[in-house]
Parts: C-alpha cells; sequence; structure tokens
C-alpha cells in the first residue's frame, strides 16, 4: 500500500471536495474562499469564454436545508439587480447532487481589508454610503440580508462597492411559493424564510439585539440598520461595536444576552478614537441603538445623516445648540467667511489710513 | 440552469459496521470485525509504538489482542455516540486495554496472541522510521492523523482496483500522477502540459481526473459510513475529512 505524506492527503482532502463540473459550462480553476454554506471558486465559463465566480455548497452531502438556503440566497441576489449587487449569472446542479449558482467574478478587497490602507474620513463615508445603497434598494424589495459586516463588502479595483453573501438573508414577508418545476431541489416548508425562532444567525458584534436572541418575527430592517451602525463604528473606530459593560464583537469572547435582558449600551466610539466628530458619533449610536425603535426609521434616513454631514449639513441624530449651529456654518463657510473678514478688515484700514 | 444531472449521490444504505459487530449472525459479525480491523489496525499499530512505546512485536501482539478482545467482550457495544466519536472511544478503549496490560504484567506471549488477520506490520513499521513524527505532536491528534492519512491510503487502493478490474489503467495514472505524486514534489502541471506529455486533450485529462476523484471521494465516504457509528457522526466526519469542519 502506498504510503501518503502529508502534502499528498492535504491535497487529497482538496481535490476531493473539488467540484465536478462535467455536464456544466463551467471549469473551477482555483479556490477563492470558504464560508459557512460553502466555497466559491474562480471559474471559466467556456460557453461565453470569461472568468466568473462559482458558489458550491460544501459536501458531502449537504442537506435539504443547506440546500434550500443557497437556493434562496441564488434567487434572492437574481432578483436584487443593483450596480451595489453582485448579479447571479446561472443556477445550476452538479454531479454529485450539489448545487451551484455562477456570479459576477469581484476582483477586489473586503472592506476591512481595504481599511488598512488607512483611508481619509470622507473616502471612508463614501464607501458607507453606497453599502446604504445597496441595502436600502434590497429593503425596497422586501430582502433583509442580516449579515451585514465588513467582511462581507468587497471594493473592487475600480472602487465599485458590493455586498456580499445574502446567504442568511430572508424576505420581509413571505412571497409566493416559488414554481414546483423552477428548482434542482425543492425548498422545504417554509422555506422562504428559512429561520425558526430561537436560531441565531449573523455575526456576534454585528447582530442587532433581537437578533442575538434568536428573536425570528422581531428581525426586521432595522436590525441591517443596527448592523449598518456596527459597520460605521468600524469605519470610524477600527473595530466592531464593543458593549460598555461585558463583551461581545471579536466572536470569541461573545457573551450572549439572557432571554429579553436589556444589553448595556454599546461604547462611543470616540472612546476609541479621540477624533471621531461628534454628530458621527450620534449618527452611530443612533444605528446601534437597542431597542429597534430607537433606531433610524429606515436606511435612506441613515444615509441621508452621513450625506448631509458630508456636506457639511445639519445631522438630525445630533441635536444643535445656537453655537454649535454657527461653529458649522462656520466650517462650512470658512474660506468665504475668511474672504470677507479680510477684505472688510483691508476696507477698514484702508479707511483709517485715507483720515489720517 | 445548466443542464447536470443528478446522479452518484453518495450511499445511504450500508449498515454502520458498528451495528453489525453486535449482530447474532457469525458470518455478519466476521465481516463487520474485518471491516473495522482494516479500516483502523494502522493507526492502532502506530499508536501503540509512539505512545506507549512499545516494541514492534509487543504492539503488533497488542494490535491483535485488542481487536479480538474488542469484538469477543463486546467493548463496542457500550459506545455511545452522544458522548464521543466512535474514533475517540476506540483510542480510549485502546488506552484503557494497553493500561490493563501494562499494570497486569500480563504480556501477551510473542506469537501466541490472537493472530487474526494477516496485517502487513511491517510496512506500518517502515513507514514509522521513514516518516519522523514532530517533536511535540499531540498523540491524540497523532492518532486521528494516521487514522485519516489510512483511510485514504485504502481509498486509493480501492480505486487502483477498481481500474485495474475495468481496464481504467489511464485514468488511474493521470490521478496517481497529478494527485498522488505531484503535491510531494510540488511540481507545478497545468492540465494543458500534462495532456501534451501523454499524449491527450486537455477536456480527456479534466475528464479523467474527475472521475477518478469522484470515485476516490467515494471510496473514501464509503468506508467512512461504514465506521461510523450514525448518520451526524459520518455526517461530520466527512465534512472534516473532504469539505470544511462545521464550526
Amino acid at each position: 500500500m502506498k504510503w501518503l505524506s502529508d502534502a499528498t492527503v492535504e491535497h487529497l482532502r482538496q481535490a476531493a471536495d473539488w467540484p465536478d463540473t462535467g455536464g456544466t459550462r463551467y471549469d473551477a480553476v482555483e479556490s477563492l474562499a470558504q464560508g459557512g454554506m460553502g466555497t466559491v471558486y474562480v471559474a471559466n465559463d467556456r460557453l461565453l469564454g470569461r472568468a466568473v465566480a462559482l458558489k458550491v455548497l460544501h459536501g458531502p452531502d449537504p442537506g435539504p436545508e443547506a440546500t434550500a438556503r443557497m437556493l434562496r440566497e441564488a434567487r434572492i441576489i437574481a432578483r436584487l439587480e443593483h450596480p451595489g449587487i453582485v448579479p447571479v449569472h446561472d443556477l445550476g446542479t452538479l454531479l454529485d447532487g450539489r448545487i451551484f449558482y455562477a456570479m459576477k467574478l469581484v476582483r477586489g478587497r473586503r472592506l476591512d481589508q481595504h481599511l488598512r490602507e488607512g483611508l481619509p474620513l470622507a473616502e471612508r463615508l463614501r464607501i458607507f454610503e453606497r453599502i446604504c445603497e445597496a441595502v436600502a434598494f434590497a429593503h425596497a424589495h422586501g430582502v433583509i440580508h442580516r449579515d451585514l459586516k465588513p467582511e462581507n463588502v468587497m471594493v473592487g479595483a475600480f472602487g465599485e462597492v458590493l455586498v456580499m453573501d445574502w446567504g442568511v438573508a430572508r424576505w420581509r414577508s413571505e412571497p409566493e411559493a416559488p414554481p414546483a418545476d423552477a428548482s434542482p431541489a425543492a425548498e422545504p416548508p417554509g422555506a422562504p424564510g428559512g429561520t425558526a425562532h430561537g436560531t441565531i444567525l449573523g455575526t456576534p458584534g454585528y447582530m442587532a439585539p433581537e437578533q442575538e436572541r434568536g428573536e425570528v418575527d422581531r428581525v426586521d430592517e432595522r436590525a441591517d440598520i443596527f448592523a449598518l451602525g456596527a459597520i460605521l463604528y468600524f469605519l470610524l473606530s477600527g473595530q466592531a461595536p464593543r458593549r460598555a459593560v461585558g463583551s461581545v464583537s471579536d466572536g470569541s469572547t461573545w457573551t450572549r444576552p439572557g432571554p429579553g435582558g436589556p444589553l448595556p449600551p454599546v461604547e462611543p466610539p470616540r472612546r476609541l478614537q479621540k477624533d471621531t466628530p461628534r454628530p458621527l458619533e450620534a449618527i452611530c449610536l443612533k444605528a446601534l441603538a437597542s431597542a429597534p425603535a430607537d433606531r433610524y426609521a429606515s436606511v435612506p434616513d441613515l444615509a441621508r445623516d452621513v450625506s448631509s454631514f458630508l456636506a457639511g449639513g445639519p445631522v438630525k441624530a445630533f441635536p444643535e445648540g445656537p453655537l454649535l449651529r454657527v461653529r458649522r456654518f462656520y466650517l462650512k463657510y470658512r474660506t468665504p467667511i475668511l474672504l470677507i473678514v479680510a477684505y472688510l478688515l483691508m476696507r477698514t484700514v484702508l479707511l483709517l489710513f485715507a483720515r489720517t | 440552469m445548466s443542464d447536470g444531472a443528478v446522479a452518484g449521490r453518495f450511499p445511504m444504505t450500508r449498515h454502520s459496521v458498528l451495528l453489525a459487530a453486535g449482530s447474532t449472525d457469525p458470518e455478519v459479525r466476521r465481516r463487520a470485525f474485518e471491516t473495522l480491523v482494516t479500516a483502523y489496525w494502522k493507526p492502532v499499530y502506530k499508536y501503540l509504538r509512539m505512545k506507549w512505546s512499545l516494541l514492534d512485536e509487543d504492539a503488533q501482539d497488542l494490535t491483535q489482542a485488542f481487536f479480538a478482545v474488542a469484538f469477543e467482550k463486546g467493548y463496542l457495544e457500550r459506545y455511545d455516540p452522544a458522548r464521543a466519536r466512535f474514533r475517540t472511544f476506540l483510542r480510549t478503549c485502546l488506552d484503557g486495554f494497553a493500561a490493563n496490560q501494562r499494570k497486569s504484567a500480563q504480556r501477551l506471549k510473542r506469537g501466541g496472541g490472537a493472530q487474526v488477520l494477516s496485517l502487513d506490520f511491517a510496512g506500518a513499521e517502515g513507514e514509522i522510521l521513514h516518516h519522523e513524527v514532530a517533536d511535540g505532536l499531540d498523540l491524540d491528534e497523532y492518532f486521528r492523523r494516521e487514522w485519516v492519512r489510512h483511510l485514504f491510503a485504502l481509498a486509493v487502493e480501492a480505486l487502483r482496483a477498481e481500474c485495474a478490474r475495468s481496464g481504467k489503467l489511464g485514468p488511474f495514472a493521470l490521478f496517481e500522477r497529478y494527485d498522488l505524486d505531484r503535491p510531494d514534489t510540488g511540481e507545478r502541471l497545468t492540465y494543458a502540459r500534462l495532456a501534451e506529455e501523454l499524449g491527450l486533450s486537455p477536456t480527456q485529462v479534466t475528464n479523467d481526473l474527475a472521475w477518478a476523484r469522484r470515485e476516490f471521494r467515494r471510496h473514501v465516504l464509503e468506508t467512512l459510513r461504514e465506521i461510523s457509528a450514525s448518520e451526524a457522526e459520518f455526517q461530520t466526519e466527512a465534512r472534516a475529512l473532504l469539505g470544511i469542519e462545521p464550526r
């Protein structure tokens, strides 16, 4: 019997899981990323002669639940045609029964990696606006993402921003049952929502409290708003939100709240990053409010506040007194104000000089 | 939608060897015994050599005796899937067995132990001698690693035999060249170059390799299913072996 080295064993592990794309138009070329549900490969589309990304369920036998989840993900993305959401080209079944879908191959980096370049604040906020646009579009079409985090946002080589990984997304209201002949595998009953009460799907630190508690019925668009607040927090401080007491956030030290128990408030980002502008901190904390009713009512509301801050305008989450309003007015129009003051000073000096 | 057909799904009907081990039919029990010994003897032998520092002949006797006693005394029937994986249970039994042997100083008489199957101990010994174990390696992890290596090697041999039977020597030669030998040499080899080297078309190489890998995978999963105590354990082990470990 042939002795197999560690390198050969490892290679065989990968080779055995490698998707057998016989009977499809794709050749898998290299493994790109692995997630909880499947692996994404770079593949060659032989018919069109282009590279695509192929997402394939993990083997050996993923079971009906994972199959239904992947199918739902593909269908959700297919319905969301938006520049900020990666388009699905095709859906099919491999010879071993696993389903796959082909999508546009995005060359770029995850947001958390992209930020390591040390981008200026304005640029970070513009990326955030783009994320908000894609999520708002999904909400307008009745889809809640439920797993928004920097690792699920790609920044392309040409600056495009794409929201990825819709694997745990769900329809806000149950749509009509999918047509029976359209699926490689039938969805189980209740599949469009796809999550039983008490099931926790998402990422600690970016999950809204109601999501952490597994209250599936209470998870709506405002859970995504919480996650967007957490992404903004990350953009400002370089870290996921931290609770003032206890620990959340890095995945390894997450403490689950008691059933229905209130969570401690999120630590303000200015404690981590002292130069964070106060209006941005207020936006962040409003989006991260524990009670859904205290958050922004919609993603466009959140995005408007961020855009307004960028443009030097008022921020709804940050009530201003007269002094702060004057200061913001001054900061926004500093150059013309200084020019006018300089002009007036010069005129005054000239006038005084002429009199003497 | 692509037109890939659903075919070649995993064997779902084979009975676990652990169920068969408790059968009243002696023939069923014998086959279960053989299956289990075939799947585990080499990691058991190596583990005894490494952890218990036994001489090769003592480890051979203890390996044979362990399986014989485990079946005779019904050790395996005590396995509770809720508490641990079968592999872990087996290793714990093995430690207990080896400890008892040492404690009671009842060393099995050389050559007089239960010689139940013809096993290639010389080959296993050669592997120990020629492939050093890293210092500080956890021996539980060593047992798991050797078990995976042995399981894959069995699947490779099964594939070799299948190819010889069905006259598919070409696909096996490709598999051997690309998937068995190349990882050790680190050679960068594209399908196109391999096709040129062997006078095949790249499509032929792609198809043959896909077939061989599919069959290799099938052999691994068949053995794994047989020696898993439950469907859940099979799924977990299969993911750990061929996919990613569920976290």
